[in-house]
């Protein structure tokens, strides 16, 4: 197990059918989670049994010769906001506690056919609603560098489980940044498609218009062979842009020589911890010595983005989050007695105080008398951000920031106080506002928590990208890096 | 001092589409509970919808018939709001906003009413999702849901206050109808919920700004919504003269007890917390688009009465009525195709066809003969193989059974009596039992000739050829041939 786990799958994929089997690398990821998963309890659900069989049958190929898929024996995890054929999908939440899906999401579908086998489905903030899992409504997770702190959200579970070896690679979702600052939090690599390039069908809405499905990984490679799998358009999500797929990892290695990469100015300013500043800065000089060209640029409504982002993030939730009634499957409450009840207690009690929270602020803004005022100007406020991106990206091709301001918090540090919890996003959001591709890649330590460099690009650019992101991981070590987990 | 009525309506209409407004799953009408439904119109987590084509150009080619303007962008938003048969919660709509206008908005429909003509303005077209249905068993404390229904696809057609009487009301609604059956939008049948209608309705001193409306619900047929609204106007102009206000409410109709009343009315005014569909992209018709549309738009019943006219040499009255609705004109040019004397196929349409429909309450599609059996009976009057008089018979028999006029002529003997020898038994019988009658003819008593003639065709039944009956009786009373 451990000469496998925490090896990233495109250095095991030449084994595949020589010196390693499917099933040797399913078992040993299997292991991983018995091993580590009682402390970090990255998973809700394990379908060991679906994995062991699906292990076979890809062995079953490997034997007859047949030639393989792109991600065959892959483990993987699943977010558990992606629904699952015939596996409970819980959105973390006890509305949801016994819903089996009777499909697959589109992602999850492409991931099966590309030979991925799903080792289970992780936690999350309660339907991706937090930063740092603990709004699950079942337990939270644990960050595997440091326990006692948490490991980001809302796609911690995904996270911990990439990060503690219980996983090769996992799926997440981000609506302001719940693949990105989780995967920064764990020292891993996280990467939120532009929006359109990856299927929503089948992702638990949270707010339609900002989520999105999308890696982490190892390394940015591997992240790019996920993307590769999961990416282009569905007949079944009428959002999914008819855009041609390029092959991601081709250009890898393209170097970053003469690219042009903007800092912007507001992104450095307060609330920043100083060794985060530090860490980021630092990895912008590396690209800066691989010959990338770094100007400054500035984006003057960051400012907005976070109270925007809340009000249409919110407003689509209290409609998304509607049918959870009691009515037709999910949680009822016994206590109902009459069509008011049933709603009203199976609400109250199914769901937690973030997303009652959410729910009603979202209601309240898109309330007649207070629409104009606030979810309208929040639209309005979304188009100056995403002319702010256009106007930084006819000067620079892509933007490097820090993924996260500080270096992760304890449990429970931030749970009374809501506001604080949603600076953890501050940097990650205005990305989803403007629908751009962005990735987390470690990029240092602080006091033995991962730092993350965030890139960010043009629409549907994700090649760029992950250039950068590849040239900047090849010239430091930080991805080589494993949890004291693994060190026993 | 007089008031003015003034009425408007709003209209879903189900669109003639094969699958759902957002999903593949069946539309048809009458299945098992729950057996067309999927995760989309289920409202499963993570289910997404998608714009059903089909139904945009239906809705597209209703616009066109109602002379609209179609917006080129047109959004689709959300209405909030919780009920069971409602399965997310929110119906997939479209709404008014100055940025975001529905399919189409301000056109017209001209209607007919005592001679005048006047347009009838359409403020909006719209299209959006039926809901399920709940079914409350009569026994034990349950409800049930049946979301076969739920995304069927619909338009909403909302007309300005333009209409000035329940009767303007009622020749809008068959006008409405006429129109979107020939355009092959939708089957407009009221009975089965196929299109539905619900009238705001007030009254005002004439020249004056609206009086305060109610919005009458629940009328099943367009005569049910003659009688709503002709009550409604009565029980709102007894209010005002007595000096009392029209409360604004929405007011059930009840067809048994043939009144409206209040339905229990909410403290306040429901607001549905209309947003812009995020999971679908906005609805682009392109000029190419509309005019491949309206290329594909059927021949309508004005165009198609005047053809008519013009191709079987009819009256205007004749065609007008042949193209009520379109399963009647329809049903007449495929029995004139059959056989081509389109006057008598018309005159046995428009009398004994038309007054069985009437009599029984029933549609021209719920007829048990075809237009080829129609055809037939024509036909066999015209060879002389029945009497017109024998023919009454059989068409109610063919009405009534779905026979052929064929079979049911052989079955009963009707072929008509031709046979001169055989008839002219018949002939000196009646004369020897007549002789008051005979006196009279022989007198000149022309009127005597036809009671002599009808006496023959009683002894045979109807079946004797009545222009030789007549030949035969006046060459026995030496008379000269009429």
């Amino acid at each position: 197990m451990r000469e496998l786990v925490g090896r990233p799958y495109h250095e095991l994929r030449a084994r595949l059918g020589k010196d390693l089997s499917v099933r040797e690398l399913v078992e040993a990821y299997l292991d991983a989670i018995e091993a580590f998963d009682g402390q970090v309890r990255a998973y809700l659900t394990v379908t060991a049994d679906q994995a062991r069989e699906q292990a076979r049958a890809l062995d079953d190929r490997l034997a007859r010769k047949e030639p393989l898929p792109p991600l065959a024996g892959m483990p993987v995890a699943v977010k558990d906001n992606l629904c699952t054929r015939g596996v409970r999908t819980t959105c973390g939440s006890r509305i949801l506690e016994s819903f089996v899906p009777p499909y697959d999401a589109t992602a999850v579908e492409r991931l099966r056919e590309a030979g991925a086998v799903v080792l289970g489905k992780t936690n999350l903030d309660e339907f991706a609603m937090g930063s740092s899992t603990e709004n699950s409504g079942f337990f939270p997770t644990r960050n595997p560098w440091r326990l006692d702190h948490v490991p980001g959200g809302s796609s911690g579970g995904s996270a911990a489980a990439v990060a503690a070896g219980e996983a090769l690679a996992a799926l997440g979702s981000d609506t302001g940044g719940s693949i990105r600052q989780p995967a920064c939090l764990c020292g891993v690599v996280g990467l939120k498609p532009t929006y359109g390039r990856v299927s929503r069908y089948g992702l638990v809405a949270f707010a339609s218009s900002l989520d999105q499905i999308g890696p982490l990984a190892l390394d940015v490679r591997d992240c790019a062979l996920v993307l590769q799998a999961i990416s282009g358009r569905d007949p079944r999500d009428s959002t999914s842009v008819e855009v041609p797929v390029p092959n991601f990892a081709a250009s890898l290695e393209a170097g970053v020589r003469g690219l042009r990469v903007g800092v912007p100015t507001e992104f450095f300013g307060e609330g920043l911890q100083p060794e985060v500043r530090h860490a980021v800065l630092d990895a912008v000089r590396v690209l800066e010595g691989l010959g990338a060209v770094v100007e400054e640029v500035t984006l003057p409504t960051l400012e907005y983005a976070l109270p925007t982002y809340y009000l249409i993030a919110c407003a689509e939730a209290s409609s998304n989050l509607a049918r959870y009634d009691g009515v037709a499957y999910g949680y009822r409450s016994p206590r109902a007695r009459d069509l008011y009840t049933l709603y009203a207690r199976t609400r109250a009690e199914g769901f937690g105080p973030e997303v009652k929270r959410r729910i009603m602020l979202g209601t309240f803004a898109l309330s007649a008398g207070y629409y104009e005022g606030f979810y309208k100007k929040a639209q309005q406020v979304r188009t100056l951000v995403r002319r702010d991106f256009d106007r930084c990206f006819e000067k620079v091709d892509v933007l490097a920031t820090p993924t996260s301001p500080v270096a992760g918090f304890r449990l429970g540090e931030r749970t009374t106080d809501p506001l604080q919890m949603y600076l953890a996003d501050v940097y990650t959001i205005p990305v989803n506002l403007a629908g751009l591709p962005g990735i987390s890649v470690p990029c240092g330590f602080v006091d033995g928590l991962p730092v993350g460099l965030q890139v960010v690009g043009r629409p549907f650019d994700e090649v760029t990208v992950l250039r950068v992101a590849y040239a900047y991981e090849q010239a430091t070590d930080w991805h080589r890096h494993r949890c004291p987990l693994f060190r026993g | 001092m007089d008031y003015e009525t003034v009425i408007g309506l709003e209209i879903h209409v189900q669109l003639l589409t094969q699958s759902k407004m957002f999903c593949g799953c069946s539309t048809r009408f009458g299945a098992p509970p729950n057996t067309q439904t999927c995760p989309v119109c289920l409202g499963l987590p993570g289910a997404l919808p998608v714009i059903n084509r089909r139904a945009v150009e239906l809705g597209l080619r209703a616009a066109l018939v109602l002379h609209c303007t179609v917006h080129p962008t047109s959004q689709f938003h959300r209405k909030n709001y919780y009920y069971p048969d409602l399965p997310k919660n929110y119906q997939i709509s479209q709404y008014q906003y100055l940025e975001h206008p529905p399919l189409a908005t301000d056109g017209y429909l001209e209607i007919e009413v005592d001679g005048q003509r006047r347009r009838v303005g359409i403020r909006r077209v719209h299209l959006e999702e039926d809901t399920g249905k709940l079914v409350h068993p009569e026994e034990g404390n349950v409800s049930w849901v049946d979301y076969n229904r739920s995304g069927v696809p619909l338009m909403e057609i909302v007309t300005y206050p333009d209409l000035r009487s329940p009767q303007e009301a009622r020749a809008f609604l068959l006008k409405l109808r006429q129109v979107l059956q020939y355009a092959e939008v939708s089957t407009g049948r009221m009975e089965e919920g196929t299109l539905r209608c619900d009238a705001n309705v007030s009254l005002r001193r004439p020249g004056e700004p609206l009086g305060v409306r109610t919005e009458v619900k629940n009328m099943n047929s367009i005569r049910s919504v003659e009688r709503a609204l002709a009550y409604e106007v009565a029980r709102q102009r007894e209010l005002l003269e007595r000096g009392e206000a029209v409360v604004q409410e929405t007011r059930h109709w009840d067809e048994r007890r043939g009144v409206t009343f209040a339905s229990r009315s909410k403290e306040e005014a429901e607001d549905y917390r209309y947003f812009p569909e995020p999971d679908l992209v906005p609805v682009e018709v392109t000029p190419e688009w509309l005019e491949e549309v309206r290329r594909g738009v059927p021949e309508l019943p004005d165009a198609r009465r005047d053809r008519i006219m013009a191709q079987y040499a009819l009256g205007r009255y004749d065609a007008e009525l042949l193209v009520q609705t379109r399963a009647t004109a329809d049903f007449f040019e495929a029995a004139v195709a059959a056989h081509p004397s389109p006057k008598a196929i018309a005159n046995w349409m428009l009398g004994e066809v038309s007054a069985y429909l009437n009599e029984h309450n029933l549609e021209i599609e719920q007829l048990r003969i075809t237009p080829a059996q129609l055809a037939e009976l024509v036909r066999l009057v015209e060879d002389g193989t029945i009497s017109g008089r024998i023919a009454k018979d059989v068409i109610a028999e063919m009405l009534q059974t779905g026979d052929s006029p064929r079979s049911i002529v052989d079955r009963q003997g009707l072929v008509q009596i031709s046979d001169e020898a055989a008839l002219r038994e018949t002939v000196e019988a009646v004369i020897q039992d007549n002789p008051g009658p005979v006196r009279d003819v022989l007198a000149g008593k022309e009127k005597a000739v036809a009671f002599l003639v009808g006496q023959v065709m009683r002894r045979t039944q109807g079946r004797a050829n009545p222009a030789l009956v007549q030949r035969l009786l006046r060459e026995r009373l030496g008379l000269l041939g009429g």
